[in-house]
């Protein structure tokens, strides 16, 4: 395990937790629209506030993606086939949500169909991700290729990564929530219900967070680095409070404040995984003991150590980050200051 | 049906078809980019709002393919992960660094600059929104740039050595494997090619309301636009493709042999057309010009190059009954083909562009001709992946000349080992329903976008009221300073608005 090594795990879910804050919210807005949006006026609405955005949010993806296959390549080429069907599933939700959202604002008499995959495409994703990041977190059975031997997609919906998965599409709903209540015109009748929403997924995400947590605890019991104790409390207790917080911030119809903190507890749980995870990419065991598809544990973890591409290639691609990420802040400075503030109601 | 219990043939089916429906809509936006930019600097010259309503049909037809080639390109990046997994294990430490520099350096910048242009007309000054086509067609060249430095690793393969256990490929330089030999003329020659469709998307566009006799600012404007980008890119063309195919004679012999249906060694002729009689290892073909092709390569009538049954001889990977060379030669001389084409589209492009008026422009067979005009470069792109994808066979990273000692990979030792076949299918269906629904609504939309043309694309009416009397504001005082200002002033309002 070398330096560049560590540096580039960290990398990662850096680039993760940019993705979970950034794509979150306009994947919880995209969740939240049957539900808030009740008018053509609220959806047009909701659409400019993500349209001029959701595509580079995306890319955070793509880069999370791209990066892990250049500086893991192990981990990339395992997790990806081995959770073959579901990342099919996010795929496509994916790809209908973009087309969705690009088609639906010039296509008014297809404008329930556009509607109805907007929802589903963000839906798909919002969930799964919790699942799998459960799932690399439990264990998957996997032979000494590092290729996984359980039953296709059923193998993976476990009692444990299905509680991961709703505690990420709650934190998705929080950060949709308060997007869309710091975006829209006040007065708005989707205005008062996005922030009168906003409050339940804070206590649902507070809820599932310890559910989750006990739960790993006491039943999964991975192994963790004992040195990272003191980070995971710092990112647990983070969490907690940035969603302690916004309790109050939401009781004082703080809206920006309140997007800032939901956020921030995202940014803190993906640091927690990080953190519970380390050294490790993907977890090889039985998974979740009281999953109805238990598998013998089988295979070896996918470690840093034994993931990483040579120093060389990881030097060259710290390199292009140092020029790129920089870039790359200063496009969104751009476009969020050029969007900023609400969105105007007769634009 | 044996064939549908194959992962590796499944595995195969599923990356053309997605990348093949990728690659209809990435020629139009790298070409109609250029052609926006191109039209946004004429406006910001001009001051014309004709020329500003052009822009925005353009942003929207863009916009509108953009949208496509975001979302089958997702797919793309994660299917070597979720489709060739064991492939990624091999060339990980070569191959992922440039689908990360992509994401990094040109996604971000095509994304959000895209977002500004489409949305953002009068958020920011004039000057700001000319820079940012600029850049949302320059992000999109750069993310072709890497794409193309990843795909050309595996033709090509240099600067990296089998690893001490034989399981993967290392790098050993960065710059000899981004620069392998076959980057910049497979760069070059990829967009050039993309640019003419470009170019010629917007000829045929206006070759239609040349027919319709409406919209005369458009035809005026694009078939010249249109015209001059696709003649230069289509000169440009031919020098890159000669340099292509030098590349592949001296990188990848096999290849070559394929291309010209060649199996005994010997000089190589030059056929317009032609069928390989696979079973009697012949060409059949009307007109063949002995040695021309040994010509084109070397500069020597009689440069001798093996041919396949030579070629297997020595390498027991390589089964010449297996090879697709019929598939291989009918794409590279169906390209060559539409080479010709396109010279001829060209031509008559530019007798109704800069010829008298009347002429080319009224006759009905020529505005035909230029209304499906952008077929040709289609299929010749197409055509030309698939001359440089199968021709590849039967190899994912092909030992070329340039590969190192063991740097080669079977594709049928590429896929992933733990998806079944079933799933393969599954989700190969899937895809289709789904490619072909949006593909339909594309279709669907383009077609009222292109009906109801420039004029009409002003949406809500006060836009064009505060773009009118901007521009009137501009040209009275001819200081475009005067404009951001009320923008600014526009943005406190809104600021105000938000708290
Ligand atoms: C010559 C150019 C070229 C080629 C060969 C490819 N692409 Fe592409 N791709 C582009 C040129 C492009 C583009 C012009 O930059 C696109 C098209 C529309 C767009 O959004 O950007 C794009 C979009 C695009 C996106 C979405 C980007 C976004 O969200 O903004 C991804 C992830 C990929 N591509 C990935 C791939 C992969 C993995 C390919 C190979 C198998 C591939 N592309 C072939
Ligand atoms: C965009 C235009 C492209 C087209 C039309 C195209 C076409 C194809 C085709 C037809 C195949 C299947 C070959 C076969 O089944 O025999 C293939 C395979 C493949 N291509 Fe491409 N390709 C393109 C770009 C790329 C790029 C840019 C990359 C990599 C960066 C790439 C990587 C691959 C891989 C990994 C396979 C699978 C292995 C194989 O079948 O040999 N392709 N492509
Ligand atoms: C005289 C005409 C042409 C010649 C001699 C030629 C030559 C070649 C060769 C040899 C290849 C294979 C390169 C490889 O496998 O590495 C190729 C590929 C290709 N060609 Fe052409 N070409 C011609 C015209 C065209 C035209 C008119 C277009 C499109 C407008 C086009 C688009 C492509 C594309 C997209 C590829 C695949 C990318 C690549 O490998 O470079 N070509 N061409």
């Amino acid at each position: 395990m070398t330096v560049l090594g560590i540096i580039w795990f960290c990398l990662i879910f850096v680039l993760i937790a940019g993705y979970f804050v950034l794509d979150g919210f306009d994947l919880g807005a995209g969740v939240l629209s049957p539900f808030v949006a009740k008018t053509d006026e609220e959806h047009a609405i909701l659409h400019r506030s993500i349209g001029p955005v959701w595509d580079g949010n995306e890319v955070w993806l793509l880069t999370a993606g791209g990066a892990l296959f250049a500086a893991f390549g192990a981990a990339y080429a395992t997790t990806f086939s081995g959770f073959y069907l579901a990342i099919m599933l996010v795929l496509i939700g994916l790809i209908i949500r973009a087309i969705s959202l690009e088609f639906g604002a010039h296509d008014p008499a297809w404008k329930k169909t556009w509607r109805i995959l907007f929802f589903v495409g963000s839906l798909l994703p919002a969930l799964l991700f919790g699942v799998a990041v459960g799932n690399v977190y439990a264990g998957i059975p996997m032979d000494a290729n590092g290729d996984y031997i359980g039953i296709p997609l059923i193998g993976l919906v476990t009692p444990f990564t299905l509680l991961t998965g709703l505690l990420g599409l709650s934190l998705f709903l929080l950060l949709g929530a308060s997007w869309l209540a710091l975006k829209s015109p006040v007065g708005l009748a989707m205005q008062k219900r996005a922030s009168d929403i906003r409050l339940a997924f804070v206590v649902i995400s507070l809820l599932l967070f310890f559910a989750v947590s006990a739960y790993g605890h006491f039943i999964i019991q991975p192994e963790m680095d004992p040195a990272l104790n003191i980070l995971r409390w710092i990112f647990a207790g983070a969490f907690v409070a940035a969603l302690l917080v916004a309790v109050w911030s939401d009781s004082r119809k703080q809206d920006l404040l309140t997007f800032l903190l939901a956020c921030a507890a995202a940014v803190s749980l993906v640091g927690l995984w990080a953190a519970s995870m380390f050294p490790n990419f993907v977890v090889a065991g039985a998974g979740d003991p009281l999953s109805l598809f238990a598998t013998a544990a089988s295979g070896e973890n996918i470690t840093i150590a034994t993931a990483a591409s040579s120093d060389l290639t990881l030097a060259w691609m710290l390199g292009i980050t140092c020029v790129g990420m920089p870039l790359v802040l200063i496009y969104h400075v751009i476009s969020y200051r050029v969007f900023r503030g609400r969105v105007e109601q007769q634009d | 049906m044996e064939l549908f219990a194959d992962a590796a043939f499944l595995a195969r089916l599923q990356f053309t078809f997605v990348v093949i429906v990728h690659f209809i809509f990435v020629p139009l936006s790298i070409g109609m980019g250029l052609i926006m930019a191109i039209n946004e600097t004429r406006y910001y010259k001009s001051r014309d709002p004709k020329d500003a309503a052009i822009t925005k049909f353009w942003a929207k037809i863009f916009t509108t393919t953009f949208a496509i080639g975001v979302a089958t390109g997702i797919t793309m990046e994660f299917s070597f992960g979720t489709n060739w997994a064991d492939y990624s294990r091999f060339v990980a430490d070569i191959f992922g660094a440039p689908l990360a520099a992509e994401a990094l350096l040109a996604f971000f910048l095509e994304s959000v600059f895209l977002g500004i242009v489409l949305l953002g007309r009068n958020k920011v000054s004039p000057k700001f929104y000319l820079v940012s086509t600029w850049l949302v067609w320059f992000g999109s060249c750069l993310s072709a740039l890497w794409i193309l430095i990843a795909n050309s690793w595996m033709q090509t393969p240099a600067g990296a050595e089998l690893s001490a256990d034989g399981t993967k490929a290392v790098m050993t330089d960065f710059l000899a494997a981004a620069f392998n030999p076959s980057t910049l003329a497979r760069y070059s020659h990829t967009v050039l090619a993309v640019l003419v469709v470009g170019g010629f998307t917007a000829i045929a566009i206006a070759a239609y309301y040349l027919r319709k006799d409406k919209h005369n600012h458009f035809v005026e404007k694009m078939i010249k636009t249109g015209t001059v980008v696709a003649l230069v890119s289509t000169c440009c063309l031919l020098v890159s493709a000669h340099s292509s195919a030098v590349v592949v004679a001296e990188q990848q012999p096999a290849k070559l042999a394929m291309m010209e249906g060649h199996y005994e060694e010997g000089t190589l002729p030059l056929y317009a057309v032609g069928w390989v009689d696979t079973e009697e290892e012949e060409v059949i073909a009307p007109l063949s010009l002995p040695g021309f092709t040994s010509f084109l390569a070397t500069g020597d009538f009689e440069a001798e190059y093996p041919g396949l049954n030579d070629i297997a001889e020595e390498n027991s990977d390589i089964v010449v009954e297996e090879l697709p060379v019929q598939a291989v030669f009918q794409n590279y001389h169906l390209m060559v083909a539409m080479f010709g084409l396109i010279c001829v589209v060209l031509l008559v492009a530019l007798f109704a562009a800069f010829g008298k008026k009347g002429g080319a422009r009224k006759n009905k067979w020529a505005q035909r001709l230029l209304m499906i005009s952008p077929l040709f470069p289609m299929l010749a792109i197409m055509a030309g992946w698939l001359t440089a994808e199968l021709g590849r066979q039967p190899y994912v990273v092909y030992p070329s000349t340039s590969a190192g000692e063991g740097i080669e990979l079977l594709t049928n030792n590429a896929i992933s080992q733990s998806v079944t076949p079933a799933e393969l299918i599954l989700t190969l269906l899937l895809f289709a329903v789904v490619y072909v629904f949006i593909v339909f609504a594309y279709a669907r939309l383009i077609r009222r976008f292109v009906k109801e043309g420039p004029e009409e694309v002003s949406e809500p009416e006060e836009e064009v009221t505060v773009n009118e009397a901007a521009e009137t504001v501009v040209e009275a005082t001819g200081d475009v300073a005067v404009l951001e200002g009320s923008q600014n002033s526009a943005a406190t309002t809104e600021e105000r608005q938000g708290e």
